[in-house]
């Protein structure tokens, strides 16, 4: 059983509306790097776009790579099915990311931030660039040089894949390099580069005002502070919630559900489906080793209720990573065309139902060889979902 | 100079002739034509001195960067999962019914463009369509017609 606690913990950080962002900028950044980083770390901020990496050490690293130029990037190519945060973030709150973004870019010396945001969102632009100019007049005012773009991604889902996204903000198809080298080392431009998600920046702003153990102390262990899920689907309150990891899912659906949940998507469509035998063992929080199941989550959460059926729900996804697939290695663009091909046939009996093993074989496959995490992560969807629910597969 | 040629023109001075500039051009291009021609990629090859399969493989990797000729208000339905559940299909039909057109077509007087989408982002208001930039979410067919009357008085 995972460690995680009942009855969910809201939580108001992220949209609560800071008005002293100049002073928390100021006061900041008269810190020694060191003691900041210190902060970050012991805080135990992990990655908010799914993967957890974390933060401080990500900045620490880019803090002594050598280079003359360094880059900040802010990572707001929020595509995963079933997120939409970000988008909010930055509509509601943009100073505390800009102000993350300069402390990071005042700590590893760089002087140069950019916001990568999917073209998607091309309606926040024009309040973002505003914003944006009044937070470099202070900037200047302070003596900070520091200076934040907005580039505009154009429909790539693939371009939230950090290497994907410098590829694109350098003027090429969006498609995955090759890690090692890390971004800390070889990022934007091939410099020294610190690319975070949306939301990681925020809290950053967080811990920059209220201190690392206001943050450490919410959550549980592994999976310290709070986070944002967006919820969706069969649920009578979809929208964005801020909550303390390491809630039960059972805890979770008993809050957001519509008392007939069947299944629950964590973590969108690269992510988990957990279905209702299992809701009171899994836990939402970061991998830890003492933890039994516990699935970390960009914060997508789509609810499924017993209406739903899941050949239906494997076969979306299957579509959009079929389109989304940059196809430049082979077991991902085979891979995601041929698990859709397969399904079908199964379902219309062309094939029959053992060939369902031939493809939990191959998404293993392609979980082991893909290049990058969208051609492994499609493995999880579709082996979660085609194990525990296979009679819908078939019939 | 035909027109394309000085717009092109235009968007490399604002945005520059380095290899990073190839993604705002092709973006600035689309925001006014609503999509590439093999015109427009051949210039912008010429402006940013690029090769033009260069320019043509890098354009044609995003979704958004249409080199099919597109109407004027291109319509992007999403097709994801959210947006599927909460009855885009009875949205989808109630566009191609008043448009008389399929996904992925452009009404003849090129005004209207239908397409699919994935998500938008906006799978708490669902379904949500964009028409060029502008969001509209928790459709119904009802809603849907009253949206592209309006837009058809543009």
């Amino acid at each position: 059983m995972a460690e995680s606690y009942h009855l969910l913990k809201r939580a108001d950080f992220i949209f609560r509306n800071e008005n002293d962002w100049e002073d928390i900028l100021t006061k900041t950044i008269k810190r020694t790097p060191q003691d900041i980083i210190n902060e970050l770390i012991s805080s135990e901020l992990k990655g908010r776009g799914g993967a957890g990496f974390p933060t401080g050490l990500k900045w620490k690293i880019t803090a002594e790579a050598k280079s003359a130029e360094k880059y900040v990037i802010c990572n707001a190519d929020e595509g995963e099915p079933g997120t939409f945060k970000d988008r909010e973030i930055l509509s509601r709150v943009p100073y505390k990311v800009l102000t993350a973004m300069a402390v990071c870019a005042n700590i590893i010396g760089s002087k140069k931030g950019i916001i990568y945001l999917r073209g998607e969102y091309h309606s926040l632009k024009e309040a973002l660039e505003k914003t944006i100019s009044e937070f470099e007049y202070y900037c200047k005012k302070i003596k900070l040089d520091f200076t934040v773009e907005v580039f505009m991604g154009s429909g790539a889902y693939i371009c939230g894949e950090e290497t994907a996204l410098f590829e694109s903000l350098e003027g090429h198809r969006g498609e995955p390099r090759n890690k090692p080298p890390y971004p800390t080392i070889k990022g934007y431009m091939d410099k020294p580069t610190v690319i975070n998600n949306v939301e990681t920046l925020a809290h950053t702003f967080t811990i920059f005002k209220y201190g690392a153990k206001k943050f450490y102390d919410l959550g549980v262990q592994f999976s310290r502070g709070t986070k944002l899920f967006s919820v969706s689907g069969d649920t009578p309150k979809p929208g964005i919630y801020e909550l303390e990891l390491g809630m039960s899912l059972q805890d979770f659906v008993n809050e957001f559900g519509d008392g007939d949940t069947k299944a629950v998507q964590v973590g969108g469509a690269s992510g988990f489906l957990v279905p209702r035998k299992k809701f009171q063992e899994t836990a939402i929080g970061y991998q830890g080793k003492l933890t039994g199941i516990s699935l970390p989550t960009g914060g997508s959460m789509m609810i499924y209720n017993s209406s739903r059926s899941m050949f239906n729900v494997l076969d979306n996804y299957l579509e959009f990573f079929r389109e989304e697939s940059c196809g430049q290695c082979t077991p991902c663009r085979v891979g995601c065309q041929q698990l859709l091909i397969g399904i079908k046939a199964v379902k219309r009996g062309e094939r029959p139902a053992q060939y369902l093993d031939k493809l939990l074989k191959l998404s293993e496959t392609m979980q082991i060889t893909a290049k990058c995490g969208l051609g492994q992560s499609v493995a999880n969807s579709f082996a979660s979902i085609v194990e525990n629910f296979r009679e819908e597969m078939i019939y | 100079m035909d027109p394309i040629q000085s717009l092109i023109k235009e968007l490399a001075v604002k945005h520059g002739r380095r290899r990073e500039s190839l993604l705002p051009v092709l973006q600035g291009v689309v925001e006014q034509e609503r999509y590439l021609s093999e015109h427009s990629m051949i210039e912008i090859a010429r402006e940013l001195d690029l090769p033009a399969a260069e320019v043509y493989g890098t354009a044609t990797f995003y979704s958004f960067l249409e080199h099919r000729k597109m109407g004027r208000f291109v319509i992007r339905i999403c097709k994801t999962i959210s947006c599927s559940m909460k009855g885009k299909n009875q949205v989808l039909l109630a566009i191609q019914d008043m448009l008389k057109i399929s996904t992925g077509e452009t009404t003849p007087d090129g005004r209207f463009s239908l397409v699919e989408t994935n998500c938008l982002g906006l799978c708490h208001k669902a379904p949500a369509m964009l028409i060029n930039e502008e969001v509209y979410t928790e459709l119904t067919p009802e809603k849907v017609r009253e949206i592209l009357s309006e837009y058809m008085l543009k």
